[in-house]
């Protein structure tokens, strides 16, 4: 087994590595290397990942992810409130109060299965939200978002001798500002962690033992195994990705709101799962990457620049087609992505990465060789 | 006394509304098999055909105003107005009740091309891929509505004889300033009504009673001869009916807006899975049931001793209820527990 294959681990994570982290190079072409999105891209990237452990691999559809990305977002602005404006001990807290978040709702709700069980994650993600919004305004500070203060005390800061600067304080790593491209960086430092714990729990005993609940419970539970602590297990530690997930939104930009926990925050995060390939490494990457590129590049247009894009049709007719495309662009982004959506649950259940397994299989008949019985979108 | 009785009364006309979308949602559920994210859309689309129709009703031209006499005045004068006089105006008033009318054609053609379209390609798949296209569905109507009609509330407006609060005090020998709005009085009438036609309807037709014995076992229907699938076509455009007149009446409670649909489904979805997923009478009780707890738990009193309660009862009975019933209040044994 010393043969080094594509497929070990190293192989992949180098890749892995070397494709993230090059990412501002290889995507000046297409316009998307700007800091702002990069950081979305690595932030969103990791929600999914995480999300992906639970619904990839379990099957149990979540519908309630979006209150542990609120809860580490709120975690990580009480870190820079109270402690310091260093970034590690805000990742670290918020890794830890999403876990404890997500054990409690994980043990009430994994009781149930099926839709029950949607409903009750959604269920405890709406209740988050109001809370938010209403009685816990102390902690949350309510509609208006919790912010930095130039009272907070800071008090790691304090003790470090850090000199208070005028105005309100950046967020940083041992001095290093984290905003802009070294955001970026740190953003992009933990997806690669958190890929390879992902890539590590796929090809584990473990991951095995989540696959096979999600093929058949009912079967497992026959064979002896008590599947719930694997199902807990497997929430917690999709809820902590989600808890760093937003941890890294304060980090990048320190503010917390509540409407990050709404349910459409989180059917956001399902959708950018099922788009990529459901159950498979890179897919959800693949669905972030597609969704937040193209939401930047609709959402920018108008129908000013659709009159410049259509300008070379004969009038009438560019005006037709301006006001038929225009429904999908700028404020009507959502209807493209609903749109999308329809037709890749419709053609494509697997995902991106299906159609990607298809085009090689097809590829691979046309040039003669027998396809291999593997498949490949599990394994890329 | 009296503000309990308020309280129940609110409860009462929110939880019509809930009972009504829930009852569309099952009955869909229960025949079909399909879970139908789509369906608070469904409930929006209702409250929109009233909009439609009123302004419809409504397209005005500039006429010269007779009173001002200074100079040239024009002001918007309705068609109806102009060619009917005051029977156009009359009909202009009722324009909310009326659009019932419109409503009930416009819904059943959505049901079915939904269902023909769309909804009946996911028999065979999962739950999950059900719930992720009709949620894809429901943004994209939802979209749709609001590049028509853009982003904020339509307020309509309850026939002028039905504008003002009903004095129930009174009626029943309580104290004299209990009052309470008229239409919502009718709203809570009017859901019963036509929750009381679908029992009916499905208790005492041939058609009825097929889709109840197509509820319990499909297969031993199909079995039979009978051509399940088209009845099921007809129940989805019912239920889609029934979750647009929902809509319909409740537009001047709830001025309509693109997305009253999600915050209804949300709720809705609840209610079933409190009710029972498949139980048609477990859904108009839970509903009803959760209208009344919701609006007792704003009550001042309670929110005193419970802060923020009102805004959260709805989903903790639901994780109560799901908790010590997991089938929910009259759930069947063995559905959608895959």
């Amino acid at each position: 087994m010393m043969k080094l294959s594509l497929k070990s681990n190293w192989v992949i994570m180098l890749v892995f590595a070397v494709v993230v982290l090059t990412a501002p190079l290889w995507l000046t072409p297409i316009g998307a290397n700007y800091p702002d999105l990069l950081q979305k891209f690595a932030i969103f990237g990791l929600f999914a990942i995480g999300y992906n452990i639970l619904f990839g691999l379990t099957g149990y559809l979540s519908f309630g992810h979006a209150a542990f990305l609120g809860v580490g977002s709120y975690t990580a602005v009480w870190s820079f409130k109270l402690l310091s404006m260093n970034v590690i001990p805000a990742v670290l807290f918020s890794l830890l109060v999403s876990g404890v978040f997500a054990l409690l709702i994980g043990y009430v709700s994994l009781r149930r299965t099926g839709i029950y069980f949607s409903i009750l994650t959604l269920a405890f993600a709406q209740m988050s939200y109001s809370l938010a919004y209403s009685v816990l305004t102390p902690i949350t500070n309510g509609e208006t978002g919790l912010q930095l203060s130039l009272q907070d005390p800071r008090v790691l800061d304090a003790m470090a001798g850090v000199a208070k600067t005028e105005g309100l304080p950046s967020t940083n790593l041992f001095g290093q500002i984290m905003s802009g491209y070294p955001g970026f960086y740190f953003c992009a430092a933990l997806l690669i962690i958190g890929f390879y714990i992902s890539l590590k729990i796929f090809r584990s005993p473990y991951g095995l033992k989540l696959m096979a609940i999600k093929s058949n419970q009912t079967r497992m539970k026959y064979t002896g195994f008590n599947t719930r602590p694997y199902l807990l297990s497997a929430f917690v530690i999709s809820g902590m990705y989600a808890g760093v997930a937003g941890a890294l939104m304060a980090v990048t930009d320190p503010l917390a709101g509540a409407e990050r926990m709404q349910w459409t925050a989180s059917g956001e995060v399902v959708l950018m799962t099922i788009l990529g390939g459901v159950g498979t490494l890179i897919g959800p990457l693949l669905g972030v990457g597609i969704i937040k590129y193209f939401e930047n590049i609709f959402s920018a247009l108008n129908e000013k620049v659709l009159h410049e894009v259509f300008s070379a049709l004969p009038d009438g007719l560019e005006n037709l087609v301006v006001s038929v495309t225009e429904l999908f662009v700028g404020e009507g982004w959502h209807l493209t992505l609903g749109t999308l959506f329809m037709l890749v649950v419709i053609f494509l259940p697997g995902g991106v990465m299906e159609g990607v397994t298809r085009l090689i299989t097809a590829g691979k008949r046309m040039l003669g060789i027998r396809a291999s019985s593997g498949s490949a979108g599990d394994e890329k | 006394m009296d503000a309990i009785l308020i309280q129940i009364l609110n409860g009462l006309d929110k939880g019509g509304a809930y009972a009504l979308i829930a009852l569309g949602l099952t009955l869909a559920f229960g025949t079909l098999g399909v879970v139908n994210f789509a369906h608070g859309a469904l409930f929006m689309l209702g409250a929109f055909c009233a909009v439609t129709f009123q302004q419809v009703l409504t397209i005005s031209k500039k006429v010269k105003d007779p009173s001002i006499t200074f100079f040239d005045a024009y002001k918007e004068t309705p068609y109806l107005e102009i060619w009917w006089g005051d029977t156009g105006r009359a009909i202009i008033d009722y324009a909310v009740p009326l659009s019932i009318l419109f409503a009930i054609p416009v819904m059943l053609l959505i049901g079915v091309i939904m269902e023909r379209g769309l909804i009946k390609y996911f028999y065979k798949r999962t739950h999950a891929e059900q719930i992720l296209v009709t949620f894809g569905l429901a943004i994209v109507i939802q979209e749709i509505v609001r590049s028509f009609f853009g982003a904020n509330p339509l307020p309509q407006s309850a026939p002028a004889v039905v504008a003002g609060s009903a004095a129930i005090g009174s009626a029943l020998g309580l104290s004299d300033n209990l009052v309470y709005p008229w239409w919502r009085l009718i709203y809570l009438g009017f859901s019963l009504a036509v929750i009381f036609a679908v029992f009916a309807f499905l208790k005492y037709t041939t058609f009825g009673m097929v889709v109840r014995a197509g509820m319990a076992d499909r297969e031993t229907v199909s079995l039979l001869g009978i051509n399940v699938q088209k009845r099921f076509t007809i129940v989805f455009a019912l239920a889609a009916l029934v979750a647009g007149l929902a809509g319909v009446m409740y537009a001047p409670i709830l001025p309509p807006d693109y997305h009253m649909g999600m915050d209804f489904l949300v709720l809705s979805f609840v209610v079933v899975v409190v009710g029972g997923m498949g139980s048609l009478g477990g859904a108009v009780a839970a509903g009803f049931l959760l209208g009344i707890l919701q609006s007792f738990a704003s009550m001042n009193e309670i929110k005193s001793i419970i802060p923020g309660i009102d805004q959260i009862i709805i989903y903790l009975v639901a994780v109560v209820i799901l908790l010590v019933r997991p089938r929910g209040l009259m759930g069947r044994e063995g559905v959608m527990e895959d």
